[in-house]
């Protein structure tokens, strides 16, 4: 044979994933959730419709629409169905953006509307839904982006807010900040920087994504105009999420046609996934507190096993605490690429993240690391671990024993 | 025989999907990889032409999950873009005519992505290239129009120990026929002919942006000018297109690039019979399938991909291989590889430094 010559037996099928690391990518389904799901998925009807079966449809939306108000501290009126997180950023941003210069236009006409305010202040570790829509606002429709500068823990310090706005009050348009961050796990002080804002009357948008299923998130509470939330962070289904809109804040549509969710965003209601988001948000806020407890205790034992096994690892973000989410951890190991880390992990059946890829599949540095001052190579090789409703201690176990192999070999991989 | 660790090289072709499937179907671990190469993350999202385009690393991905096997995407395109690229550009402006295939096979895939791959634990690299490998010697593929030793006959004894070519036993035609059969989707995707890293083909234009214009005097062999140029990197030896030269020759017959001087920047043209060679001098040989020789050796020798075999004598002069033709060569150029062979296998592999016809006219040294 002309290469190196064949086993006669066929390889194992791939082995199902048994240590899942990646809960902020997203969770397991609760059973509770794929339960009504499925049962839905089985029902006749489109909530727009004016019939028995339209009826029926629009009653398991609405009830759902009063469960997510209720688990996160908003009125039903408030609450937009959406396709999930980077559409309600999307809708956010955009959206609060137009609806600014289209009231500024409206109060002085058009000869003045180069006197709308165009700045857009975000955090440079926004998800990608938030910066590139910011961005793309910036090369499009004249918007002025300005990045707001992190701590080292990955923290937007109130100060750097207000001074911010102080620069110039009338010029910006909207301000946008994450409540907790997706990579580092930085928990941001919302309810503080939603009232700067609110101080000069600019609305404020907070990316709820990553906080939501972990830590008491109430929107009424915050003082935020706007919140992003969405199910499959949270034992629910991929595709179902919200943005909640305080009374009286308009968005201009991104989605239009049939008028559905007051006019702001069109398109047939998913009455299957939105119920099994609502049981999703139901069951994880009934549990939440203790649940919390839970994954700070496992996240503490798993950042002292890594410590342990690599002694130079060094934890990004905010120490363990109050001011950091409890399922996250998030190490960079020197000397190591963490596309090798990853693979090595995974072909023993763990699976966690390095943080984004392009499209072709290449890891890149992250942003959010890099804006808090890491440098190129600390960014590289860097992993995040993130526990959720289904982790157990066994999980943190096997990451212990197998990280130290894990890192000795991907560091000589990298010389 | 041992369960390998394999790490296939997958660049989204049919080949190289092929190649890992047989290696998984033997009973190897198999993890498929696709080497990122571009510097230019613009392509990824441009989609063009090539082998390191998003379409590519999807079409690898498709076929890595027809597999069954796991996959990833290794960013190579500093690696790539130092030792292949900039070599590519370097050896043009040097007169040279390189070929960066050859360069990708040594300096990336059995080098910088084997050497990783050793590293995390794999034993082997498995590529789709068309050759074989028999007692750790390599071997022409049973498909004469697709061999591809040629390009890997640079490669080490101890890189080709760590290779593995699953495809050389079977034609193009069988390769095809197993992916539609595999239910692969790359079963009928065109095969990639241009350097991927000059998608357009354009290798001249490509040359300009980044050696820029260097204009220079095209001359006939006895230095009379007949024409001029914008840069000497436009032209290989044996060219005869494209010459653009405003005197036709005294006789009317075409003319052929001879001779590239990059530092006057002349290029020398002339008859076809002018292009014979019949004396080659290689550099760096690489000996992967016999020992260093001590005596003169009958021989085949290819002086370029998809050549023509020449049968020869080599021996060797210092750390030069030195060959000479059993008949004379035309279009053999400085900077493609002199690869030996006895029959199919791969004896030794050189870059060709200098040529001469046989008995060197008095006014003719070594071009």
């Amino acid at each position: 044979m002309g290469y190196i010559e064949y086993a006669a037996e066929r390889p194992r099928p791939a082995e199902d994933c048994v240590v899942y690391l990646d809960h902020a990518a997203t969770t397991p389904m609760l059973p509770e959730a794929l339960a009504v799901m499925t049962d839905e998925l089985g029902q006749l009807g489109n909530p727009s419709s004016l019939h028995n079966a339209g009826r029926r449809a629009r009653r398991v939306v609405e009830e759902s629409r009063e469960q997510i108000a209720e688990v996160f501290g908003a009125r039903p009126s408030e609450v937009i169905f959406t396709s999930g997180g980077t559409e309600a950023d999307n809708l956010a941003v955009k959206g609060l953006y137009w609806a600014r210069r289209e009231a500024a236009a409206g109060r002085s006409g058009p000869a003045r509307s180069g006197m709308a305010p165009r700045r857009v202040l975000a955090t440079a570790i926004e998800h990608h839904a938030v910066l590139d829509s910011v961005h793309w606002l910036a090369g499009h429709e004249d918007a002025e982006e300005h990045w707001l500068p992190v701590d080292e823990a990955g923290v937007l310090q109130p100060a750097t807010l207000a001074e911010a706005i102080a620069a110039a009050p009338g010029e910006v348009a909207l301000v946008t900040v994450m409540w907790a961050n997706n990579e580092v796990g930085a928990v941001q002080p919302i309810a503080e920087l939603a009232a700067l804002a609110r101080e000069y009357g600019i609305p404020f948008h907070t990316d709820a994504v990553q906080a939501a299923g972990q830590l008491p998130v109430g929107f009424a509470a915050s003082g935020a105009d706007a919140m992003t939330i969405t199910g499959h962070k949270f034992g629910g289904p991929v595709g179902a999420g919200a943005l909640l809109l305080a009374r009286g804040v308009q968005p201009v549509p991104v989605l239009h046609g049939g008028g559905q969710e007051s006019e702001v965003r069109s398109g047939t209601l998913d009455a299957p996934a939105i119920r099994a988001f609502a049981v999703a948000a139901a069951v994880m806020a009934s549990r939440r507190d203790e649940e919390a407890a839970r994954l700070a205790k496992l996240r503490d034992d798993l950042i002292a096993q890594v410590l342990a096994a690599v002694p130079d690892a060094i934890l990004n973000g905010p120490p363990a605490g109050p001011g950091r989410l409890p399922g996250n951890a998030h190490f960079s190991f020197p000397g190591c690429e963490g596309d090798a880390l990853l693979m090595l992990l995974d072909a023993k059946g763990i699976a966690c993240s390095t943080g984004s890829a392009c499209t072709a599949g290449v890891a890149q540095p992250s942003h959010v690391l890099l804006a808090m001052g890491a440098d190129e190579a600390r960014s590289r090789g860097s992993l995040r671990f993130s526990l959720g409703h289904t982790s157990t201690q066994d999980d943190v176990d096997a990451l212990g024993a197998a990280i130290g192999e894990a890192v000795q070999r991907a560091r000589r991989a990298a010389r | 025989m041992n369960r390998l660790r394999v790490l296939a090289a997958m660049s989204g072709g049919v080949d190289s999907a092929v190649a890992a499937a047989r290696a998984a179907d033997a009973g190897h671990e198999v993890t498929g990889v696709h080497l990122a190469l571009s510097s230019n993350p613009q392509s990824y999202r441009s989609g063009a032409r090539g082998c390191c385009t998003v379409e590519d690393a999807r079409d690898a991905r498709r076929a890595a999950d027809v597999i069954g096997i796991p996959f990833y995407v290794w960013d190579m395109a500093e690696r790539f873009d130092r030792d292949v690229v900039a070599d590519f550009v370097a050896e043009y402006a040097a007169g040279r005519t390189p070929n960066p295939c050859l360069r990708c096979n040594e300096k990336i895939k059995f080098a910088a992505v084997l050497d990783r791959a050793v590293a995390l634990g794999f034993d082997a690299v498995c590529t789709g290239h068309h050759a074989r490998l028999r007692d750790g010697r390599l071997v022409r593929s049973v498909d004469p129009g697709k061999d591809q030793s040629y390009v890997l006959a640079v490669l080490r004894r101890e890189q080709l120990g760590r290779a593995m070519f699953p495809l050389g036993s079977s034609t193009k035609a069988e390769v095809r026929e197993e992916a539609a059969a595999r239910g692969m989707a790359v079963a009928t995707k065109p095969d990639s002919h241009d350097v991927c890293f000059i998608p357009d083909g354009d290798t001249r234009a490509f040359l300009a942006g980044r050696l820029g214009d260097s204009p220079g005097r095209i001359v006939a062999e006895d230095g009379t000018a007949v024409g001029t140029h914008e840069g000497a990197y436009g032209f290989t030896i044996g060219q005869r297109k494209g010459l653009r030269v405003g005197v036709p020759a005294e006789d009317g017959r075409p003319r052929y690039v001879l001779d590239i001087e990059p530092v006057s920047r002349t290029v020398t043209v002339g008859p076809r019979e002018s292009l014979d060679v019949q004396e080659i001098l290689a550099e760096r040989p690489v000996w992967s399938g016999c020992e260093p020789l001590r005596e003169p050796r009958e021989c085949l020798v290819q002086l370029r991909a998809h050549g023509e075999v020449h049968r020869a004598t080599a021996s060797l002069a210092g750390d030069m291989l030195q060959i000479t033709l059993d008949r004379p060569a035309q279009g053999v150029a400085k900077g493609q590889a002199a690869v030996l062979y006895d029959g199919d296998t791969v004896l030794a592999s050189g870059t060709i430094s200098g040529t001469r016809a046989r008995t060197p006219a008095p006014a003719e040294s070594a071009r």
